[in-house]
């Protein structure tokens, strides 16, 4: 099993990379993601190492792409999504690139500002066009009233008010018109009237389409309104007020003829400037287009790019060799791949010396690399979220493969409910290739999605254990024939009156009621029993500590393999083996008594049969003086103390006893592996014995108290199965039978939404709600009552330079 | 018969499990994963196995029976063998 067990054995190697093949060999290595670099300049500011330039090239380059994204989405434009992975570039072809995008900023720059200049010129020529039709209705309405006044007898004749003829009267009037929003006119009439003081006279009317409005870019409903004034001093008061509002001011035009002129030449510049707009959009959109078809390789190139040149700020430069040098951690299985690709980066760049890589012995603890597919990579990543294994230990994540759905699936034992989960996994499993389902932004279906193997083997152990707790949306399949006999009752002569109580209970008793345990589980009996919960709970609860006790032996077997593999032998007899005797001497043997009064205690003696938990506390208080059990419990009492002082007693005289093995224990560390695991003692370790005490003190405290206190954790297993079982039944009883029970005509119709509801909410609180309770529930009993008698948990992990892992700025925008 | 019943059940499944968990392991193809498989396979027949097992032993000598309503009392005695 390798890798997956304990992780691949990782060694520091040092990269002697010529100064001119440096760039190409790293982007070799970046394309096969094998190593980890280590920062060599840790002491040098962000700002003032070697490649900033060209970081700060790199994103400018990026800025642009963005830009560029942005208005080719604006445009509606598609990206075309290949799945081709352009190398980073070279050097020289940056410029090229760099050029080209500076030439295509400036351009679409250009044209949009051209665009918008041609949008704000044809908006103000249409407003011109509507307030001159409108203004004409205005002065043939007005030119009626004016009919009444006796004062000015020729307008009779003619009907138009005049500039002219105003002139005539001595009076000079003027014109003001123009638009305004239409959530201004109110005030603007108010202001004027109270300003001029009725020496103005204003006109307006809405214009009937909506324009849009040049700054925000909204349409909005515009009245066009038309201002006559007498004297020069009002006028200049009026403009000021309608600079004020933010008016539209046009010239009004002084005769009907001077009128049709303008409106005719309106005409033709708005049909002029229309296609002028659209030939400017369509160049816009082929600048985009020609754009788009290149803008997803440049972006990967300069994310590639970016990223080459942060590693190249990790090396140092090494001036006697004139090369650059890079530690980095490389699997030594890879070894001979690391060679191979810097002997390619070399060639790729021309280079007479080539690049060659040199393993270094080190002390310090290199990070954990766990090979996983894609059906470990969801276990092991649960197992690393409470935390990665440190170097060389075992990982449980292989065991977590099937204890964390078994383990889940007994605390959801629903055949019905496991046929829907494992159909839901095996949708998404089959269609895992589908791009669509990959790359979603939603987050809560990434997680579902990324766990759908988690949960089909949780669906699938469902189906067993709901088979075997004979629990179906909760009713009970009868598949073999119950083992137990009504009719022997009756047969017997002990139910004469079945009449006289509501509930009868069968006695197993009484011969040929009781033949022989349901072969597959539960006896479908119980589901129509009344008693049905106090047959269960004793089930269950016994079933939790048995599993979990097994669970947790098996945790402390584990460590077994951590300690022969360090090796600490003496782990193995000072802490390994009095765990293992006080978990056994006191819980085996809970479960021993367990499967003892299943096998041995029958229903004729079922009136002295007895109480597990009263035995098991009195076997603690000695008050049984069975020579076993007293046995038992000195042995576990025993094994506390040399748990508790045995590792440092025996550390302290190692250290002082045996000054004399040091000089033969250093000659042997030169002959291990070049990377020690941190365990070997005389050279670096300072031993100290007041620590090491108080460690192995809090670790045997934490065993023992722990050992009582996990086992009734495992409980869980009980308690959330019969959660769930019960509001099954709930449900059941509460939605479906409700429907189920009508027999006219109706209940059919009836049963159509009464379905619907139980649906829902079988989907939405039993498999999600309880779905999620349960998994939180076994990943809680993996993380703490199982991992806490071998794990440690303090591992770094192994994050290799791999252009594939690099997150792109971009896309985190939103706009990939 | 009923202890026919069960003898044949006690066997049917212990053998089905020991040879998912005993024999298949053997045939599986050499390759990357198979410790892994293995590792499964085993696992799988443990536990399954433990978890039936459990069940039946906690069922092969009831203390006390079913307390049943009188309509399924009714029901099972002419419906049920």
């Amino acid at each position: 099993m390798g890798s997956l067990l304990r992780g691949e054995e990782m060694c520091l190697a040092q990269l002697f990379l010529q100064s001119g093949s440096a760039y190409d060999c790293i982007s070799e290595l970046g394309e096969l993601g094998l190593v980890e670099f280590r920062d060599l300049n840790p002491n040098v500011n962000a700002f003032q190492r070697k490649h900033v330039s060209e970081i700060k090239k790199c994103e400018e380059m990026e800025r642009i792409l963005g830009y560029l994204l942005r208005e080719i989405k604006k445009a509606n434009i598609s990206v075309p999504e290949r799945d081709m992975n352009p190398v980073a570039p070279s050097p020289k072809s940056i410029l090229t690139i760099m050029e080209q995008l500076q030439r295509l900023e400036v351009e679409l720059g250009e044209v949009t500002r051209n665009k918008e200049k041609l949008q704000k010129n044809l908006l103000e020529l249409t407003e011109y066009t509507h307030m001159l039709r409108i203004t004409r209705n205005f002065v043939q309405r007005s030119a009626e009233v004016f009919n009444l006044y006796e004062e000015f007898p020729f307008l009779e004749k003619d009907t138009r008010m005049d500039y002219s003829s105003m002139q005539r009267l001595g009076a000079k009037l003027g014109f003001i018109s123009g638009l305004i929003q239409r959530a201004k006119i109110e005030a603007f009439e108010r202001m004027l009237w109270r300003v001029c003081k009725g020496y103005t006279i204003l006109s307006y009317a809405e214009v009937e389409e909506y324009l849009e409005d040049p700054d925000t870019g909204e349409p909005t409903k515009s009245v066009v309104f038309l201002i006559s004034y007498w004297g020069d001093q009002i006028g200049q008061k009026v403009k000021k007020i309608c600079d004020c509002y933010h008016c539209h001011l046009y010239p009004y035009p002084s005769s009907n003829n001077e009128r049709n002129d303008v409106v005719e030449g309106l005409r033709t510049r708005i049909q002029d400037l229309y296609t002028v707009l659209h030939r400017t959009e369509d160049y816009l959109r082929q600048v985009l287009i020609r754009a788009s078809e290149s803008v997803y390789t440049w972006m990967v190139q300069v994310k590639k790019m970016k990223a080459i040149y942060y590693i190249l700020n990790l090396c140092s430069f090494d001036v006697t060799n004139k090369c650059l040098i890079a530690e980095v951690w490389c699997p030594v299985n890879d070894i001979p791949e690391l060679r191979r690709a810097l002997e390619d980066g070399s060639r790729k760049s021309g280079a007479t010396v080539p690049s060659f890589v040199n393993r270094i012995p080190t002390t310090d603890t290199p990070p954990t690399l766990i090979r996983t597919n894609k059906f470990t990579s969801g276990f092991q990543n649960i197992v690393d979220a409470y935390g990665v294994c440190s170097y060389r230990e075992i990982n449980p994540a292989p065991f977590t493969l099937i204890t964390f759905p078994f383990l889940f699936a007994v605390m959801f034992g629903d055949l019905g409910h496991g046929v829907l989960m494992t159909l839901f996994a095996a949708l998404m499993v089959l269609h895992e290739n589908n791009r669509k389902l990959k790359n979603t932004r939603n987050e809560i279906w990434n997680t579902f999605f990324e766990g759908r193997y988690i949960i089909l083997m949780m669906g699938l152990f469902s189906i067993y254990t709901g088979l075997i707790y004979n629990d179906c949306f909760s009713k009970s399949l009868n598949i073999f024939g119950s083992g137990w006999s009504v009719k022997a009752m009756f047969d017997a002569n002990v139910w004469n009156d079945v009449t006289a109580n509501t509930y009868l209970t069968l006695d197993p008793n009484t011969s040929r009621v009781f033949h022989g345990p349901y072969p597959l589980g539960i006896d479908p009996i119980w589901n129509l029993a009344s008693n049905r919960l106090t047959f269960l709970n004793s089930f269950k609860m016994k079933m939790s500590v048995i599993l979990g006790i097994i669970h947790m032996t098996f945790g402390v077997i584990l460590s077994s393999y951590n300690h022969i593999y360090f090796r600490k032998k003496y782990n193995l007899y000072l802490v390994f083996l009095p765990q293992l005797l006080f978990l056994m001497c006191l819980f085996g043997y809970l479960v021993f008594m367990i499967v003892y009064k299943w096998l041995v205690f029958s229903v004729t003696d079922s009136s002295f049969a007895p109480s597990i938990l009263i035995h098991f506390i009195n076997m603690f208080l000695m008050q049984r003086d069975t020579g076993l059990q007293v046995f038992l419990v000195v042995i576990a009492v025993l094994s506390v103390p040399v748990l508790l002082l045995g590792k440092p007693v025996y550390l302290n005289w190692f250290k002082n006893g045996s000054r004399r093995h040091v000089g033969m224990y250093r000659v042997r560390i030169r002959n291990q592996q070049l990377v020690s695991p941190s365990s070997f003692l005389p050279l670096t370790y300072f031993f100290n014995f007041a620590d090491e005490l108080l460690h192995q003190a809090i670790h045997t405290i934490e065993f023992c108290l722990g050992c009582i206190s996990n086992t009734a954790s495992y409980l869980r297993l009980w308690a959330l199965s019969l959660a769930h079982a019960q509001l099954s039944e709930v449900l059941w009883a509460m939605v479906m039978r409700v429907g189920l029970r009508m027999d006219t005509r109706l209940g059919v119709l009836f049963l159509v939404p009464v379905f619907g509801v139980f649906a829902v909410l079988t989907v939405s609180i039993l498999l999600i709600m309880e779905g999620l309770s349960a998994f939180l529930h076994a990943l809680r009993l993996h993380w703490v009552e199982f991992q806490n008698k071998f794990y440690g948990g303090t591992g770094v992990k192994f994050c290799p330079f791999a252009f594939s892992l690099l997150p792109s700025s971009l896309e985190h925008d939103g706009l990939l | 018969m009923a202890d026919q019943r069960f003898a044949i059940t006690i066997s049917v499944m212990t053998l089905f499990w020991a040879f998912v968990g005993g024999v298949v392991p053997w045939f599986i193809p050499k390759g990357p994963n198979r410790g892994v498989i293995v590792t499964m396979l085993i696992l799988t027949a443990v536990c399954c196995y433990l978890f039936w097992l459990i069940a039946i032993l906690a069922q092969l000598n009831p203390l006390f029976g079913p307390s049943l309503h009188n309509d399924t009392i009714w029901y099972l005695q002419h419906h049920w063998p």
